[in-house]
């Protein structure tokens, strides 16, 4: 049985899709068979950030509707055997995604792999609602900024009421907090709310802290999941925080400025 | 830029912290109106239709408010007559 992760925030442009594809890239380097589903319907991007988008034949809602079955859409990546991907059709509405259709691909899938992360849209509408219906474990995506906090605290509002966790009043989801775009030099000016701030507004566990990096548009130029980039302080961050998913107890970095050494500053090493 | 400037610009000017208290008083507000029934606005509306066909009355006159407890909800109306209501329209 496949764990299912949603990747989700409320609010557009926090990091959805660049965290869904760093994360199921982290987890299938570590060995873990696993898939990541596309379930922004209409303007689907995940293809692009894992740079398959030219392979593309059949998608989500042809195998929804039955025109295609899951192996004929499932593309596997080409820099890891362990991972997959389904993606989202750019054409038709988001009502093709139903709740029976979605169940049932979930089903299908969640007897081949260990984890199932299901890239949300952005919104409260039905595509998200979808995408986290099934789902595990959600891992709120949270820039420090007032309108993606209010967001993900609604997010985690719909959370904990509408999923099949839910309604069948099973266990809870396990919602994470993942702060993307963190900007340390800000905090420490007092600019910036700070992860103190947010974990104390939203109250949730926290799985990492990305920093604001140059690395992660570098990345969704290239079409390579950002986590892959090891050298990048965005990549290291990405995979601290699969580790810490799966258990392992690993430090937060990229909290605090670095500081510089007297020579480095002297030679901007 | 004088020196002095230059001091304070150094300091933590604290926008942060405005975020920080503005977003508290906002996911209290949130959060307290997420347990309610999703009828409350219409039952608010409707109250306030049948009150104003007697009584000239603001939109703000009529407050519902629902609490839940551990065994039992708590449905609050309160409804502020204006001062020269005592007679009919």
């Amino acid at each position: 049985m496949a764990r299912i992760i949603v990747i989700t925030s409320g609010k557009g442009g926090v990091g959805k899709t660049t965290t869904a594809a760093a994360m199921a890239m982290g987890l299938a380097q570590r060995g873990h068979r696993t898939v990541v589903v596309d379930f922004d319907v209409g303007l689907r991007n995940l293809d692009l950030i894992m740079g398959c988008e030219r392979r593309v034949v059949y998608d989500f809602v042809n195998v929804i509707n039955q025109e295609a079955n899951l192996n004929q859409a499932l593309i596997r990546d080409k820099r890891c055997e362990n991972l997959f991907v389904l993606p989202a059709s750019q054409t038709r509405d988001k009502d093709a995604l139903t709740k029976e259709g979605v169940g049932r691909v979930i089903e299908d899938l969640s007897s081949g792999y260990d984890f199932i992360v299901c890239d949300s849209p952005a919104g409260i509408e039905h595509g998200a609602n979808m995408a986290m219906y099934y789902a595990d474990d959600a891992v709120v995506v949270t820039n420090p900024e007032v309108s993606s906090v209010r967001d993900s605290d609604r997010m985690l509002g719909i959370l904990s009421s509408k999923s099949r966790r839910a309604e069948t009043q099973a266990d809870p989801i396990r919602e994470f907090l993942l702060l993307t775009r963190y900007d340390p030099e800000r905090v420490a000016h007092g600019e910036m709310l700070s992860v103190e701030d947010v974990q104390e507004i939203l109250a949730l566990n926290l799985l990492g802290v990305v920093p604001e990096s140059k690395a992660v548009l570098a990345a969704s130029n290239a079409g390579v999941p950002v986590v892959l980039d090891r050298e990048s302080d965005a990549g290291k961050a990405y995979g601290d925080m699969v580790a810490r998913y799966l258990g392992e107890d690993v430090p937060h970095r990229f909290l605090h400025v670095e500081k510089k050494g007297f020579l480095s500053r002297i030679f901007r090493g | 830029m004088g020196l002095l400037d230059y001091f304070r610009a150094s300091r933590p000017k604290g926008s942060a912290s405005v975020a920080k208290e503005r977003l508290q008083i906002l996911v209290a507000h949130d959060r307290a109106e997420r347990g309610r029934p999703s009828y409350i606005p219409r039952l608010q509306q409707e109250i306030l239709e049948v009150i104003r066909k007697y009584v000239e009355v603001d939109m703000s006159a009529v407050s519902v408010k629902y609490e839940q407890e551990d065994c039992h909800e708590v449905l609050e109306l309160n409804i502020v007559l204006p001062d020269s209501a005592t007679g009919r329209l």
